[in-house]
């Protein structure tokens, strides 16, 4: 059996008195999608930022493509493919859809002063180009939208301001893609759409997916494993099916007896 | 007329010149305050730090006018990079209120150090550009005109550099990352962007350019003392940004007029010149946010 793309190993963060993550131990396949459930504050969100560098964890080991990185800037764990959206959005507003694109392709694209002051001809080209990639991606979501890259971010419905973050996280090609919660403040129907739609690029680009979400129906149909998490700590691991029986987790959190 | 606006009116050409200048250095805090939000409330005090270069350089280096010009805009860099180092990990306020303690210490240094000149200050030789003496009248046959005709000049070539360089950074993958910086830290970082480092990129580009606008300034005066680099005067500054519409080039340059003429043409608010200022950046805050002249979606991308 091949390595998991991604593992952690008695992955803990503290904040004060309170153990928002502990001793989590976490294993996900190349190319799958996995979910991450549980009550509101049981550390979901603190382990993707822990994840992603924002927090540093207070004990335990993160190894990614048979690398460690915990312990990295946010910086360094993008760059090794590890991209995200937030639970809000954090689009910047005032910007374009097309800037905001070009923000979660940053790895890519050439930030010298020298290049983007003085070779212009050569930064013309590389904004072309840029500007029909963002346009394909964006396309797979929504072929209108598509057509809006030169809109400001702020004046976009609310479905579509999440596409937008979807697509700015894949635009750089990640390995892994952690979603936090992608259907907060959507409808059912809007959530559906943005799923397949996402489980599309999953699949043609061979991606990896952690899941963070509260709609059991988008679990149950998209996740092959899910992790429950509890006050910071696994309670249960398998397919939804499994999960959702366990007595542990229905108390906890399907608020079944 | 138009010639003998040239010929007569000294004070009219100083008043454009120094339009010019100021545009410059506020181009300068415009990349900081405006692209990567790094305030500065020691505009003033770089641009001083510019002049103060130059004198220093002019008075006791035989170093060629124009490189000095370019060392005061590298001396402001470099001071404004070490000022900002120690507080670039943090967020909030900090780096504006170490700008502040600067402006303020700063004024203090120049006016106890006998070197440069206590609070007298310094004289400046006649700025010298190959074989062109700044300080002799312009003449081109019959035609005679004032000496400051070469300031404005070369302060409308400086002028025309820098406003190349905030535009272009402007529209540019830089420019996008700097937005990215200032509208959001966390998202940015997350997408592999080294904030601190754009942050003192931004800062240093921004001091280099008012240093070089400070040096120039201090050329045309010929004379530079403390007095001229306070607070309120960087204070101004940062009030032309917030008129003119932070961000946006044009808005500043707009701002900078009214703001250096106002007092001029309305002699009797002179005095109280700060008190209106304070009274107009209040207004705009109110009413108009972004400014006279808000600035404008980049639009990169689109063809052209």
């Amino acid at each position: 059996m091949m390595a998991p793309l991604l593992s952690c190993r008695g992955l803990t963060r503290r904040f004060g008195g309170l153990l928002a993550l502990e001793a989590l131990d976490l294993e996900v396949e190349e190319g799958s999608v996995m979910g991450l459930i549980g009550p509101n504050g049981s550390g979901k969100t603190t382990f993707f930022n822990v994840l992603t560098g924002i927090f540093p964890p207070s004990a335990g080991k993160i190894t990614f493509a048979g690398a460690p990185i915990s312990g990295l800037t946010p910086q360094g764990v993008y760059r090794q493919g590890i991209a995200r959206t937030f639970q809000r959005s954090r689009l910047c507003l005032p910007l374009s859809i097309f800037d905001n694109l070009m923000v979660g392709n940053h790895r890519h694209l050439p930030h010298g002063l020298w290049f983007n002051l003085v070779r212009r001809g050569a930064l013309r080209r590389k904004v072309e180009e840029s500007f029909v990639q963002a346009r394909e991606l964006l396309r797979i979501f929504d072929a209108a939208l598509a057509d809006r890259l030169l809109e400001p971010a702020g004046r976009i419905a609310m479905i579509d301001r999440r596409r937008v973050e979807v697509c700015r996280a894949l635009i750089s090609r990640p390995r892994l893609l952690l979603l936090d919660e992608p259907s907060a403040g959507m409808t059912h129907d809007e959530t559906a759409r943005l799923m397949d739609d996402i489980l599309q690029v999953q699949q043609q680009l061979g991606l990896t997916i952690i899941l963070i979400e509260h709609e059991m129906g988008v679990i149950e149909r998209i996740t092959r494993r899910c992790v429950v998490l509890n006050y910071g700590r696994k309670i249960a691991e398998g397919t939804y099916a499994e999960v959702s029986q366990d007595a542990s987790v229905r108390q906890a959190y399907l608020g079944l007896s | 007329m138009l010639a003998a606006l040239l010929r007569e009116d000294d004070f009219s050409l100083l008043l454009i010149a120094r339009i010019l200048i100021v545009i410059v250095a506020c181009l300068g805090l415009n990349v900081q305050f405006g692209y990567a939000g790094v305030v500065n409330f020691a505009g003033a005090s770089f641009f001083g730090v510019g002049g103060y270069t130059a004198a220093v350089l002019s008075r006791s280096t035989g170093m060629p006018h124009l490189l000095v010009l370019v060392a005061g805009g590298a001396a402001a860099g470099l001071i404004g990079t070490l000022l900002l180092l120690p507080v670039l990990r943090t967020r909030g306020h900090y780096a504006a209120l170490v700008t502040i303690a600067f402006a303020l210490l700063l004024r203090t240094f120049l006016e106890v150090n006998d070197t440069l000149g206590g609070p007298q200050g310094l004289k400046l030789p006649e700025l010298r550009v190959g074989p062109l003496r700044f300080n002799e009248p312009v003449g081109l046959g019959a035609f005679e005109g004032s000496f400051y005709l070469r300031y404005v000049a070369l302060a409308l070539l400086v002028l025309v550099l820098a406003f190349a360089v905030v535009q272009r950074l402007e529209r540019s993958f830089a420019g996008i990352a700097l937005d990215a910086v200032r509208l959001d830290e966390t998202a940015a970082a997350s997408f592999g962007l080294d904030v601190a480092w754009w942050k003192i990129a931004a800062f240093t580009l921004g001091n280099f350019v008012t240093g070089v606008a400070g040096a120039l300034s201090a050329f045309m005066i010929g004379f530079i003392a403390p007095n001229n680099y306070n607070f309120a005067e960087s204070l101004i500054f940062v009030s032309i940004l917030l008129l003119g519409g932070i961000g946006n080039p044009w808005g500043l340059s707009l701002a900078t007029a009214i703001v250096v003429l106002l007092p001029e043409k309305l002699q009797v608010i002179q005095e109280y010149r700060f008190l209106l200022f304070a009274a107009m950046v209040i207004l705009i805050l109110l009413f108009r946010p972004a400014g006279l002249l808000p600035r404008p979606m980049r639009r990169l991308g689109q063809v052209r």
